[in-house]
């Protein structure tokens, strides 16, 4: 039985009609028209769906709407946009750190909330925290210093 | 009647300027390419050579790829050939179009051509009064001829945009979420297929119960012909459950297969080959001062594509129309195929590039296509969107190629490699949709096999060597050896679905080269990077070979302290094409890593230097990747690699941190860059391997159980 939802995204609540275990990952996609976060894997082993609830990086993918429900989601669409763009997208432009760019979106979000609770994290830092996004086209060392470079410019403006 | 002048790259068979480029009224310029974006940059790079050859502003160009009412037909994006056929295509069409434009203003100001400057498309005299820009000018007209190819283009020396590291145009959308990807496309109406196939690669559907899924909350249609089936629903999470649902209403009876992943290579060298000699060199009187001969057996198993993002494509079908939008790696080559299973003209079917995930080769852009048109035809007129879960992805991708390589080479008294031997097994590296006509109907697209009246497979192929080759690609040594003979073994079964990967051949022929190389050095007691520069004459690889030691610092004869180990490698992608080498640093604890990868590359003329060195490093990591982890498994029932825990590929924590220096040559023809590293850097970890535990293993992936085995 479809339900109604509510759900608070970026900052604007919604409400969708849709099965309760349906994820959230199609919900932002497909009702809410929010594309950033993407299907990789729908098991939450990749990491390319990745949203902050509360704050914390959770793959959409497999997250059940009911399961978000009154929690504020952020996705990458709010978390900046080209004219008021966060430092990491910012940095990840300035590092050219994409190829196909299809994980990026769930590489900005879980470093986002990297850098929310370590602003000067070290390599080895960024590494554990992305040690569940999967890059296949072997961007690594750029996204690395993509993060290296907004968390610098975070702790100068912040 | 004279002959056609020839035309350089994709203008030869796309002769007309107006193919090429359009001015718009807006003080725009759209440039056609029918080389498409598929992560490597190569949109950018186009935009950068019109934008030089024309003398406008980056800004002003408006990119259009892969589209076949609105592009020219340049093939596949693939090969590494993009800049090498479509950009010198671009750049003679942009060139002849801005000397007709000048031509045309020099008439109508009265000033002579060579007094004439152009600005940002404003075509202007001396005194910088009487001017005219381009589209002032009646350009369609003038864009409306055959291209001559008369006029040359810039000389590097005056280039200001080709050769910058000018950022990426498609960046900004993917870091701020917008709509970019085949798979963000939403048409008004759209519906959401997903497809059910069958377990294995034969399975037989002996039962399905359509009706049980047809009543399931959203599916509109299900559609089952022969053993293909697949779903449309309302929503996207509907079209999953009933895809679950459908794969429990369908019982199928499988016939297994010949082998399995650990008896693979025995098997490809038991069956039927077509054999070629690839390469022959002899030198009998040098062949008689063998002193010592080294044999040795390497073996790479099948590989995965895995791009993060499932296959996907959009579909509609409108009475005798179809429309698809799809990130295929040759929109043409696929329509040709479409239009054959649906026995349709090729005109009737449009097909449009948008981007998808990551592509290394031949994935499943091309079939999911095919299964779009066949559920789209199941609700006329609405567009439908299927993406592949992850399991078809990985079950159903064409894999990069098993292969098994035979070596042989003997040193004489001096430590000189006198002679060598070089026989590689494999299947064809192509199964692609391609425009050729063949005497029966095949297609290479999975649905069309599965069909109850099936279209037959495309019959494995493989690229010449003149191309470059497939299997056989890199496979003569480019070191100079008095005797080499070179012999492809091609297996005619083909028991897992191959076509092209990233590297085609190379990947396993570098790798068994380089390590043989590393093999033979050590025994002639010779330090590797000076045994290799010793029998190299090539100045450009001799110059990426002794940049990258330099770089990692590389000291002759420096011995491991048993927790890590340094490697060497070097190839020319195609023996003709990039030239990579790389140090590879090596550690143990806790498990085996790379620690750093240190690179030399020369790529000719760099058009992007930056997009270079990122599609090195790229290369680099997965090819690390692929070494460390990486292999399809099977039994003899069916794929048993089915998701990223079956298939585990590098990790952030795994990953070093990747160097790699540019030896820019902007007089030299560009080249690609996107396979150079593919070869070189499987053989460089063996290597470190090597150095590290004096073990040697020919057989990838480098896994922990295999070097304890090696060790015990």
């Amino acid at each position: 039985m479809a339900d109604s939802i509510t759900l608070k995204v970026n900052g604007v609540q919604h409400t969708v009609r849709a099965e309760p275990d349906t994820p959230l990952l199609y919900i932002l996609r497909n009702d809410l028209k929010l594309k950033g976060a993407k299907f990789g894997c729908g098991q939450g082993l990749c990491g390319s769906c990745t949203v902050l609830i509360d704050g914390l990086n959770m793959m959409a993918c497999d997250t059940p709407l009911w399961a978000a429900a009154g929690k504020a989601i952020t996705t990458i669409e709010g978390l900046g946009t080209l004219a008021a763009s966060h430092a990491l997208q910012r940095a990840f432009i300035a590092e050219q750190a994409a190829q196909c760019g299809y994980c990026i979106s769930g590489m900005i979000m879980t470093s986002a909330a990297l850098l929310a609770r370590n602003p000067d994290p070290g390599i080895a830092d960024i590494k554990q925290a992305l040690a569940r996004n999967l890059c296949r086209c072997g961007t690594h060392t750029r996204i690395i210093r993509a993060v290296q470079r907004a968390a610098r410019e975070l702790r100068v403006r912040p | 009647m004279s002959a056609p002048a020839k035309l350089p790259g994709s203008l030869a068979a796309n002769r007309r300027l107006d193919r090429w480029l359009r001015f718009n009224a807006d003080g725009s310029v759209t440039i056609y390419t029918g080389k498409v974006e598929i992560g490597q940059g190569v949109v950018t790079a186009m935009a950068q050579i019109a934008a030089e050859e024309l003398d406008v502003a980056l800004t002003r160009i408006r990119m259009v790829s892969g589209d076949t009412v609105l592009t020219p037909d340049e093939g596949h994006t693939s090969g590494s050939r993009s800049i090498d056929e479509g950009g010198s295509a671009m750049r003679y069409a942009c060139a002849e179009a801005r000397h007709l434009l000048l031509q045309e203003a020099s008439k109508r100001l009265d000033i002579p051509l060579d007094k004439l400057a152009v600005e940002d498309g404003v075509i202007a005299g001396l005194d910088r009064i009487r001017k005219l820009s381009y589209w002032e000018l009646p350009h369609a007209e003038l864009l409306n001829r055959e291209a001559t190819a008369a006029v040359k283009p810039k000389p590097a020396g005056r280039h200001t945009i080709v050769g910058s590291n000018i950022e990426r145009l498609d960046i900004p959308d993917k870091v701020t979420g917008a709509p970019r990807f085949v798979q963000d496309l939403e048409l008004p109406g759209m519906l959401f297929g997903r497809v059910v196939r069958p377990p294995s690669y034969d399975a037989q559907l002996t039962a399905f119960d359509a009706d049980a899924v047809r009543k399931l909350p959203g599916v509109v249609a299900v559609v089952r012909d022969g053993n293909f089936i697949g779903l449309v629903a309302e929503r996207e999470e509907q079209a999953v459950k009933a895809r679950l649902a459908a794969q429990r209403a369908a019982q199928w009876r499988e016939t297994p297969l010949p082998t399995d992943d650990s008896g693979i290579h025995d098997y490809l060298q038991s069956r039927q080959t077509k054999d070629q000699v690839i390469f022959e060199r002899t030198d009998a009187a040098a062949g008689a001062r063998a002193a010592r001969t080294l044999e040795a057996r390497y073996t790479k198993p099948y590989i995965a594509h895995a791009s993060i993002g499932p296959s996907c494509a959009l579909a509609r079908v409108d009475g005798t129309r179809v429309e698809i939008w799809t990130h295929s790696q040759g929109v043409y080559q696929l329509r040709y195929d479409l239009a054959g299973v649906l026995d349709m003209p090729p005109d009737s079917v449009i097909v449009h590039h948008v981007e998808g995930s990551g592509c290394y080769g031949h994935n499943g852009a091309d079939d999911v296509a095919l299964d779009a048109v066949l559920l789209a035809r199941a609700v006329a007129g609405r567009p439908v969107q299927v993406q592949w879960m992850r399991d078809d992805e990985f079950a159903w991708e064409p894999y990069g190629p098993a292969m098994v390589i035979k070596t042989r080479a003997a040193l004489d008294a001096h430590g000189a490699i006198v002679d060598w031997a070089f026989d590689l097994w494999s299947n064809g590296h192509t199964q692609r949709p391609t425009s050729v006509k063949t005497p029966g109907k095949v297609s290479s697209l999975i649905a069309a096999w599965h069909l109850e009246k099936p279209v037959a497979h495309r019959p494995q192929g493989d690229p010449p060597m003149a191309g470059g080759g497939g299997m056989a690609r890199n496979s003569p040594a480019m070191y100079d050896f008095p005797n080499q003979r070179v012999i492809a073994h091609r297996v005619e079964e083909m028991p897992l679905r191959v076509s092209a990967l990233r590297g085609l051949g190379a990947t396993a022929n570098v790798f068994a080269i380089e390590s043989f190389m590393d093999e033979l050095a050590a025994a002639a007691g010779a330090d590797p990077v000076e045994f290799r520069l010793r029998q190299m004459k090539d100045p450009r690889a001799r110059a990426v070979i002794e940049l990258a030691a330099k770089k990692a610092g590389w000291k002759a004869g420096a011995e491991s302290d048993g927790t890590s180990g340094r490697g060497f490698a070097f190839s020319q992608y195609k023996n003709g094409y990039g030239y990579l080498a790389v140090v590879i640093e090596l550690g143990l604890e806790p498990d085996i890593h790379v620690k750093r990868a240190v690179a030399a590359v020369d790529v000719g003329q760099a058009i992007n230097p930056d997009g270079i060195i990122n599609q090195a490093e790229g290369g680099i990591i997965q090819a690390i990747s692929w070494t460390l982890k990486e292999q399809v498994r099977f039994s003899r029932e069916r794929i048993t690699t089915l998701d990223w825990e079956t298939y585990p590929i590098l990790t952030f924590p795994e990953a070093p941190l990747v160097e790699v220096h540019l030896i820019n040559r902007p007089d030299e023809a560009p080249l690609g860059a996107g396979e150079i590293a593919a070869g070189p850097v499987p053989a460089a970890i063996a290597n470190a391997l090597y150095h590290a535990l004096g073990v040697r293993i020919r057989d990838l992936p480098l896994t922990r159980e295999r070097i304890a085995a090696a060790l015990a």
